[in-house]
């Protein structure tokens, strides 16, 4: 098929979708007119039900905790399938820019890039802590909070220093972590199986504040996990990927 | 213009479909397939919103207060973590098809079987 015929089937099928969509559009209530009734009913129980503020944290952790828990393992294998396909094949291996190209000095990172980054690392570090910790309170939550951590590991690499990133992050360490925070998240479920109680049920006391850092019992304590495991599969990823630039086939010189 | 919003969603898919067919490069495509799911945020909050509502973070505004959807909201968190799983396997796999190719233009790879 030519790019053209591509083209032309596209805008067949692109025109009978919207007619389809639009004519879909006229028996839905518009924009801002939310019908009901799961999210009102949810907005009503969430907070006197598991003393979350974060009904959005409540919703992920709690109600459907038992999706997230797929949506974890999700990114889980993700990082696992990066590190399958990117393995060092036969003909591959190390090398690095130095060896590549003797007579030639490797550009230094630029200290300006260099102080801002490494100025940068430690409140990243902390917001990515807060996030993850304070799901049950405001908007945040492990998801947001490891990428925020996996990303204080990037400025590492950002400020020049990859061999820090990798010393800083080695692979079996943080595969270890990875599987440490995914496993904790499964391991509340059958804690709540243990005790007598339904798969995630929210076994822990709830605290008499909600909206305090230490209530909402398991959403507080999985939305860590949560984090954890994030934070790891992505510096996982993202060190499968930098790696790349590093390997040299044997034939290529 | 109560279905302006959900014309927007057509339109930004319609956007990434276009990119997809058309692309001429793999990394490309990918980012077009991320425009393409970047349309299901925008359909999930909107069916989710209620005129006037806040959000649904009852930390330091009374319990009645109208909220939007946070089901919704919970779901678009969900779409965000998998794109972000999609996105990091497909760019694997550009890696390995440029590795193994040496090209990323979709019309050349379509040459090399298996």
């Amino acid at each position: 098929m030519t790019p053209r015929q591509r083209r032309w089937i596209f805008l067949v099928a692109g025109g009978g979708f919207l007619a389809f969509y639009l004519w879909g559009l006229i028996g839905l209530p518009g924009f801002g007119n939310y019908p009901g009734p799961y999210g009102d009913i949810i907005n009503a129980i969430a907070v006197p039900q598991t003393h979350a503020t974060g009904v959005v944290s409540a919703v992920n952790f709690e109600y459907r905790a038992f999706d997230t828990l797929g949506e974890e393992f999700i990114l889980f294998i993700a990082a696992t399938g990066v590190a399958t396909v990117l393995r060092h094949l036969r003909e591959e291996r190390d090398t690095s820019a130095v060896d590549e190209a003797k007579n030639r000095d490797v550009p230094a990172t630029s200290d300006a890039i260099a102080m801002v980054t490494l100025a940068f690392i430690g409140p990243t570090i902390v917001v990515g802590w807060y996030l993850a910790s304070h799901a049950q309170t405001s908007p945040s939550g492990g998801f947001q909070g490891g990428i925020v951590l996996a990303t204080a590991f990037v400025l590492v690499y950002l400020a020049g220093q990859f061999i820090v990133f990798k010393r800083l992050s080695p692979i079996a360490l943080t595969d270890a972590i990875e599987a440490i925070g995914a496993g904790s998240f499964a391991a509340v479920g059958i804690a709540a199986l243990a005790l007598g109680a339904a798969y995630l049920t929210n076994i822990l006391p709830l605290g008499s504040t909600p909206g305090a850092v230490n209530s909402a019992g398991t959403i507080a304590l999985i939305s860590f996990f949560v984090g954890v495991e994030v934070a790891a599969a992505f510096i996982l990823i993202i060190g499968e990927l930098l790696e790349q630039t590093l390997i040299v086939r044997e034939g290529d010189r | 213009m109560s279905i302006f919003p959900f014309v927007v969603v057509a339109w930004v898919c319609a956007v990434g479909l276009y990119g997809i067919i058309t692309s001429r490069h793999l990394v490309h495509q990918i980012v077009c397939l991320i425009v393409v799911q970047s349309s299901t945020y925008i359909l999930l909050l909107g069916v989710g919103y209620k005129t006037g509502a806040v959000a649904p973070y009852f930390y330091d505004i009374p319990l009645n207060t109208p909220a939007v959807d946070p089901v919704v909201q919970a779901l678009a968190l969900t779409d965000v973590v998998v794109e972000a799983a999609v996105t990091a396997l497909l760019l694997a796999f550009a890696v390995q098809a440029h590795k193994r190719f040496g090209t990323l233009d979709p019309e050349e790879l379509r040459q090399f079987q298996g």
